[in-house]
Parts: structure tokens; sequence; C-alpha cells
């Protein structure tokens, strides 16, 4: 994973390109907050404020700080976090920060001014935080400088709080808002330096979101909400079987329905056009469709199973291969050998997919809540032709994302359909259509050996794993680097260690579900280290300590999290205690689950988590983005499972799809415990993937039964294997 | 034509009655704090309040509620200072937020037939999905609200 950062020197021309104006705000204020975020909270791409200091930071005449925000909103809570972290260095006033987001046309324009705004990988606080500080750092000194050449002072002595600028010496003050326009023309000789962790005063409080206010009393706009004059609606459903196309339309069967004004067909697509969206959607499902499907109409999950179990003996590429496997193996004591495989599973973001897109003859504007504003302006452009310069982006809030917001085909749908019409279209995919026209977490299998001393020490790891590329064009040398995350850069320490990869697609479309690769990855690996522990006759967290010995972080977690979740306390029959630690984003997390298993049935009662992401921004960002990933990971470890038949996706709403509802959510803990001085990791994703196994081993603590695939509803608990 | 009252407020619609009254709220009122989920009643995520009942609105044709008072989540109060809100608000319930409204709406509801759920209580009647899993969170701002319209 590469970080991006934007060079001091950039920020020090920044200015220029800014209107000549500018300001900046500094300030800490406690905990509540007056701060405000629109409901509509985009740019408006084109305006430039006098008081603009650099592309991150306004200061208004009237004190109030733009800040803007370069990544996407689809609830993990950075709208706030990068806001906070920027304001630490700027010194102002939180309650008068106004964050919005960074326009994409503007990215585009001025040369990834803002990075990248794709919001995948948990990346958000983790690639932009050093981009945002080192922004407020070079916005406060050039305010500071502003003040110092209006009192002809040395801008030694002067010194920003709270959105002002205090002479030392003198005591005289400005209010940010008066030095704005001044600092936006300073040009510092070079870039100040960054806070020390230990200086933080505004980074690490629980600041409350600025979003939640809107979000409880329905005034939030997500793109499904918004309205644009002039604008019709529109109803979609693309070829069931991925790669076919469309045959026939027979659009009588819809002629002279109310409000219903057109039939579009694309290659792969038909959308009913309609002046409101119930009329469009009743419409199509009253039209008769017929598609081409070719070979793929007649291939099932089924089969994919076995062809992903049977591929883990074909030859593949060797991703890893640390001392000798081979020879370790034959030089063991004892080996054992385990297969695992897991299913197709999809997101299910609650706000299905939607764009409003208007496309004119120079100029495309889409409004979508989109998790990767930078591709959804590619996408815009290619599907209508215009220059990209001329894509005007606005993001608004997302109902979940979990990777599925950063492919944006609904984007280019409603610019293929608003160029037919000539109008501004809204489309909106109804729940079925999210389903089944997914970009699914792959099908993958893995068979695991392991070797160990006669004293009981793991000597050898062997895996070969086959799964799906959900980007072939990343594809060297056979190696996909996603689908080996989780296994590739694993924590532990083995002397003798090999992975070899397999990949294999089907016409089924992959892309990246919440922590992809370490999605099925840490559920692999986790279960078979358990196994290995057993297997030596070991306790799994003190097995689990041996192979990371030398991790102080790991050791530090597992600390924790043996305290706070009694591990080794005894539990009553029927009950069990399940572990899994893992380090990805630059975290590393540890869960422990606690289940009952009565009558086959699997109740998940409690679980703790302990964590060290490093700095922590905003502690109650880090407990909501592991209780909630923790609750993603369960649904995809109790239910998460997507079948094909004929070529198409079987599933297509909640009532085959099932999810966690609040019956099936355990008493969650979070506790966390930050390495001091490390940099901050990412925590969107971590949490998603160690409940899958802690909840099956706690499953083999409680019963006996080893669970090697997924999901768990509908093996057979009631009895040991 | 169908009369409805949405949030105190009366509407004679020109519209099919088969139309789902969630629909009606969103493209024909402009009442968008109402979301569309699932259209088969299984998340809740339209949740409102007919009668004084929640109701999937979804799944519930407009034809069926003539005459009805409708309250949405724009209507529970002028100012979120409802004790639901209060204590969604409080607790820091949404991530997304997506499904708030319903949660919020069911809640409501819920409340007035129980004023003092246990757990269990709010785990058998509280259905509604999130799919960014706040359930944490939204069990103690039950619990909290609870209290709060209590004393």
């Amino acid at each position: 994973m590469t970080r991006t950062t934007l060079s001091r020197r950039q920020f020090i021309t920044t200015s220029l390109t800014a209107a000549g104006g500018f300001a900046l705000g500094i300030g800490i204020a406690g905990e509540g907050s007056a701060a405000t975020l629109s409901a509509r909270p985009w740019n408006d791409d084109t305006t430039r404020y006098p008081g603009e200091i650099n592309a991150w930071v306004v200061v208004q005449p009237d004190d109030t700080v733009i800040i803007r925000y370069g990544r996407a909103e689809m609830g993990q809570g950075s709208f706030t976090a990068l806001p906070q972290i920027l304001a630490e260095e700027l010194e102002c006033d939180w309650n008068l920060v106004k964050p919005e987001y960074a326009s994409a046309n503007r990215n585009l324009r001025e040369n990834k001014v803002y990075g990248s705004l794709s919001t995948g990988g948990s990346r958000a606080v983790r690639e932009t935080g050093e981009m945002v500080q080192q922004a407020g750092a070079s916005a406060r000194a050039r305010l500071i400088q502003a003040a110092a050449n209006r009192w002809n002072v040395p801008a030694s002595e002067c010194s920003a709080a709270m959105s002002k600028v205090t002479h030392g010496p003198s005591g005289r003050t400005f209010r940010f808002g008066e030095l704005a326009t001044d600092a936006a023309a300073i040009k510092l000789d070079k870039e100040p330096p960054l806070k020390k962790p230990d200086q933080y005063r505004f980074i690490g409080r629980r600041l409350a979101r600025l979003d939640v206010p809107l979000k409880i009393n329905g005034s939030a706009k997500y793109g499904i909400d918004l309205d644009v004059p002039g604008m019709v609606s529109a109803a979609i459903i693309k070829c069931p079987v991925f790669g076919g196309t469309v045959k026939s339309v027979d659009e009588s069967a819809i002629t002279g329905r109310r409000g219903v004004l057109q039939v579009v067909k694309l290659n792969n697509a038909v959308a009913v056009v309609a002046d409101r969206y119930f009329r469009a959607l009743a419409a199509l499902r009253s039209l008769p469709i017929e598609w081409e499907v070719g070979a793929a109409g007649s291939t099932n999950s089924v089969q994919f199973r076995k062809d992903y179990v049977a591929a883990l003996d074909q030859k593949g590429a060797v991703a890893r291969h640390d001392g000798n496997v081979d020879a370790a193996m034959a030089g063991a004591a004892k080996v054992i050998e385990a297969t695992y495989d897991v299913p197709i599973i999809t997101h299910a973001p609650m706000e299905p997919l939607n764009a409003i897109a208007h496309v004119q003859a120079d100029r495309v504007d889409v409004w979508v809540g989109t998790q990767n504003a930078d591709q959804a302006l590619a996408f815009a452009a290619q599907a209508s032709g215009v220059k990209p310069e001329n894509v005007y982006v606005h993001n608004t809030f997302s109902g979940g994302g979990f990777g599925r917001r950063l492919g944006p085909d609904e984007v280019a749908q409603a610019v293929a359909i608003s160029k037919v019409v000539g109008k501004p279209v809204k489309l909106v995919w109804t729940r079925e259509e999210e389903m089944r026209q997914g970009r699914y977490r792959t099908q993958a299998a893995i068979r695991f050996k392991a070797g160990f001393a006669a004293d009981g020490t793991a000597i050898a790891l062997d895996m070969r794993n086959s799964a799906g590329s959900s980007n072939p064009g990343a594809v060297k040398d056979g190696l996909d680097p996603q689908t080996m995350q989780g296994l590739i850069n694993t924590a532990y320490k083995l002397p003798n260690y090999r992975i070899i990869s397999i990949l294999r697609n089907t016409h089924v479309p992959l892309g990246p579900w919440r922590a992809p690769g370490h999605s099925q990855n840490v559920f692999f690996m986790e279960s078979f280290v358990d196994e290995m522990a057993y297997a030596v006759g070991k306790d799994p967290l003190a097995f689990r300590r041996e192979l990371l010995a030398d991790r102080g972080d790991f050791q530090q977690v597992m600390d924790l999290l043996a305290e706070k979740g009694n591990w080794g306390e005894p539990m009553p029959a029927g009950k069990g205690r399940g572990v899994a630690v893992h380090e990805s984003y630059d975290s590393v997390v540890g869960m422990i689950a606690e289940v009952s298993v009565t009558s086959g049935d699997v109740k998940v009662e409690r679980v703790v988590i302990a964590c060290d992401c490093g700095t922590v921004v905003n502690p109650r960002g880090v407990e909501n983005q592991l209780e909630g990933g923790m609750i993603y990971g369960l649904s995809a470890a109790l239910f998460g499972e997507v079948t094909v038949k004929d070529g198409r996706i079987e599933q297509g709403n909640f009532d085959t799809y099932p999810v966690v509802r609040m019956k099936d959510a355990p008493k969650t803990e979070v506790y966390i415990s930050p390495t001091p001085g490390k940099r901050w990791g990412g925590i969107g994703e971590p949490g998603a993937t160690m409940i899958q196994p802690a909840v099956t081993n706690a499953i083999f603590a409680a019963t006996g039964k080893r669970l090697r695939s997924l999901p768990i509803r509908g093996q057979d608990l009631t009895k040991g294997a | 034509m169908v009369n409805i009252k949405v949030n105190g407020v009366a509407h004679q619609l020109d519209v099919e009655g088969d139309t789902p009254l969630l629909w009606v709220l969103r493209e024909e009122v402009g009442l968008t704090g109402t979301k569309f989920g699932c259209g088969i009643a299984q998340c809740g995520a339209c949740t409102v309040h007919v009668n004084g009942q929640a109701m999937r609105s979804c799944s519930v044709p407009v034809s069926s509620v003539d005459g009805a008072e409708i309250t949405t989540i724009e209507g529970l109060s002028a100012d979120s200072k409802h004790p639901v809100q209060q204590a969604w608000l409080t607790e820091q319930v949404p991530q997304c937020g997506y499904c708030q409204s319903g949660q919020i709406m069911a809640t409501v509801a819920y409340l007035k037939t129980n004023p003092n759920p246990t757990d269990a209580d709010i785990d058998a009647n509280l259905t509604n999905i999130c799919r960014c899993g706040t359930y944490e969170r939204l069990r103690r701002a039950v619990h909290r609200a609870a209290a709060l319209m209590r004393t």
C-alpha cells in the first residue's frame, strides 16, 4: 500500500491558484460543537473565495472555516475525523468549522490537489491525514505571518489559537477572518513542521460527529433524495446473466401507461424513463425483455465450488516462499492438513445504487453518493463523450458503501440514459438489481498443511489458494496482490512458509468487499492457526503469542484482549470462546467471541475487541468502525452466501440474503491500546474479518465441530467432527 | 384521488391507488427522509406511522391509507428534540444514517407499547436492518430514550 503525500512545496505554491485572498481559522473548542455540516455538503466547483489559503482551507471574513474533505462519507465518520486533524494544526475554533466535499473536477484540473478521492482500503485518515495536517499547518503559519506583517513584528513573537493570532509582547490580536486575504497571498520560505503527537490537544478527543444531527431528522441528502430541475426518473434491469445482452424488448406492453416517457435500450440493459420513479419501476416490471445470455447461462455455483477446490491441485504461482517448506515437512514430527472454502458474498448497502446525470453538449453534471468521485468523473466522461474537464461530480452522503460504491456502474448507466433522453435523469436500482448486479467478493478455497517439531513447535506452513481476481488488469506473474492479502503479509513468524496462488475467474464480476482479500483469508488463516494450536495441545491464544513473540504491539493487544475477554475462564457446556488476531491497514486488532450452541443453533452472545491503531483521531470513530465492521463480518459468517444458477444470481433481497438484525447482534466491547507514537492505522475494515474465525473457533470450543466453510447457517452443529 | 394527512398537512393526490405509500411520500409529497431500502417490507428503512402505528411504507398501497394521518421522520419534531432523537444524538448512533429514520420511527412506536423494554424485548421487537451494524448503540439509545420518556 503506497502512501500519497503532498509535498510541502505544493502547499507553498497552492495559494497562487487562489484568487488572491485567503483566510484561516485556528482554535480549539470542547466536545460539543456548533460546527456544521450541510445536508448537501458538496463544493460548487467554481467559486474561489478570497479567503482560500490553500485548496483545503478557506477562512471567510466572518471567521467561518471551510475545510475541504477529500474522501467520501459513507458512514465511517471521516467527514468529522479529517477536519478534526486539520483543525489541530490550524488552531481554529472548531465551532466555526464547516466541512465540505473537495471538488473532483478541481482535483482533475489541478493535478490531484486533493490526492486520491477514492475511499477504500481504510485509507481516509491513514493516507489523507498527513496532507491535511500540512494544509492546516501551512495555513496557520501564513495567518501568523500576515498578522506579523501588519504589526511589523517578527512572526516568532506571534501565535495562533482559537481562530485568532496574538502578538505576545503587546497582547494585540487579529481574528483569522481579518487576516485571511493577506495570508492567501503569502509565500512561505519553508513549510512549518507538524506537531508531535504529544502536542496534540484536539486529535484524540471524542468529538461528536458532524453528520449525526442531519441523520436523526431525515434532512441529510443521499443521492437518492435529490431532485434537480427538469429531472425525470429511470428504473433499470441489466441482463441477469453477466456478460449477456438485450435480445428484444416488447415496448407495446407498456405503451400509453401514465407518466412513461421512453424505453431506453442499452447494449446490456433496459431502462424505463418516466415522470416518477414509481411509474418507471411499475412499467419496467411489466415490460417483456428477452436476453442473449450465451454459454454463461448454463453455469452454477455448485460447480464453481467444485472447480475452486479442484483448482488447488493445479499448478500455481509462488507468491511467497521462506525457507524450504518441502524439506521441513519431510522432517516434521507431525503434519496436519485441512481444506477451507467460502462462497460468493455481496455488499448490500442500505441505499441501493443510484445517480442523477445531466448530460449537455459540453458539460456533464452527476449527483451521486460515491466512494470514488475521481472514478465517477472518469466513468461519466467516458459514457458521455464529454471532456473530463467539463464533468462535475457532486458527491452526496452515501447509504453505505463497503466497497460497492467504488465501481460506479450506476453513474455510467445514468449518463448513458440522460444522453439519450436529453434531460437530467435520476436512475435508481431496485434492491434486486443491487444484489444481482454486484461486484462480488470472490469464491475461494485454500488447502493448508502445517508441520511441527517433536516438541510441538510449528516449523512450516504451506498454502495453496484458489480465488478470483477482482482486478485482472493488476495480475502479474499469475498473482493478484489483493487475493493474497492476509496470507502474504502475515505477522506470524514461521521459518518455512509458502503460498501458492491459483487464480481462477468465472463470469461473475468481482470487486472489493470490505477488507478485500483479508475478508476470506483471515477466516482461513485464523481458523487453521486454531487447528494448529489444538493439534499440539496448546491454548489457541498462547500458541498465537509464540508465533508473534517478536511483536510487542500484538502482545499488548493480546494482553488486553485476554483480560477484558476473560480468556481461559471456564464456560458452561454448550458455550465457548474463540479468538482471532490480525494486522491489516496498519492496525493490529484482536477479537474474542463468546457463543452458545443450543440444539444446533448458534448465538453469538458477546464480542470483545482490542486494537492498536496507533494514534487515535477520535476514539468514538474507532469504536463505531470496529463495532460496525464486526457486525458486517458477522453477517457474512452467519448468513452470507450468494449462489448462481443458470448463470444468474438467485438471491434478490433480504429475505433470501439475510443479514444480522438486532436479535443476532452480540453485546460488544471495544478497547483501544495504541502504541505510543505509532502513526494512525486504518480502522474501517479490520473489524469485518476477525469476527468470522473468532465465531467459528468459538463454535469449535463449544462443540468440537470445526467449520471449514461459511456461512454457518445450514451447517450441522449438533455433532463434533 | 387519495386524501392523506402528512405531518398534519392535508394532501389530495392524483396518483394510482396501488402506488406504495413510500413513493407517494418521497415523490408526490416531497419528503425524502423516509428511505427506500428493499421494497418488500424486509428492512424497515421506510417505516412511518399510519394513525400512530409503525408501518413499512414500501409495501402499503396508498389507496389502503386513504384518509389516514401519516407521520414521517420530518414530522416527529420540529427541532429534533423528540426523546428518541435526543437519545440517538447522545449515543451517536448513526453511521451512514440511511436506516436511521426508520429505526427512529420504529422505536417511537414501539416505546408507546412498551415504555420499559428489556434487551430481549428490544431484540424481539425492533427488527429493522442496519448494514453499518449500529446495533450496540441502537440498543443503548432505545434504553436511553425509554428512560427520557418515563421522566
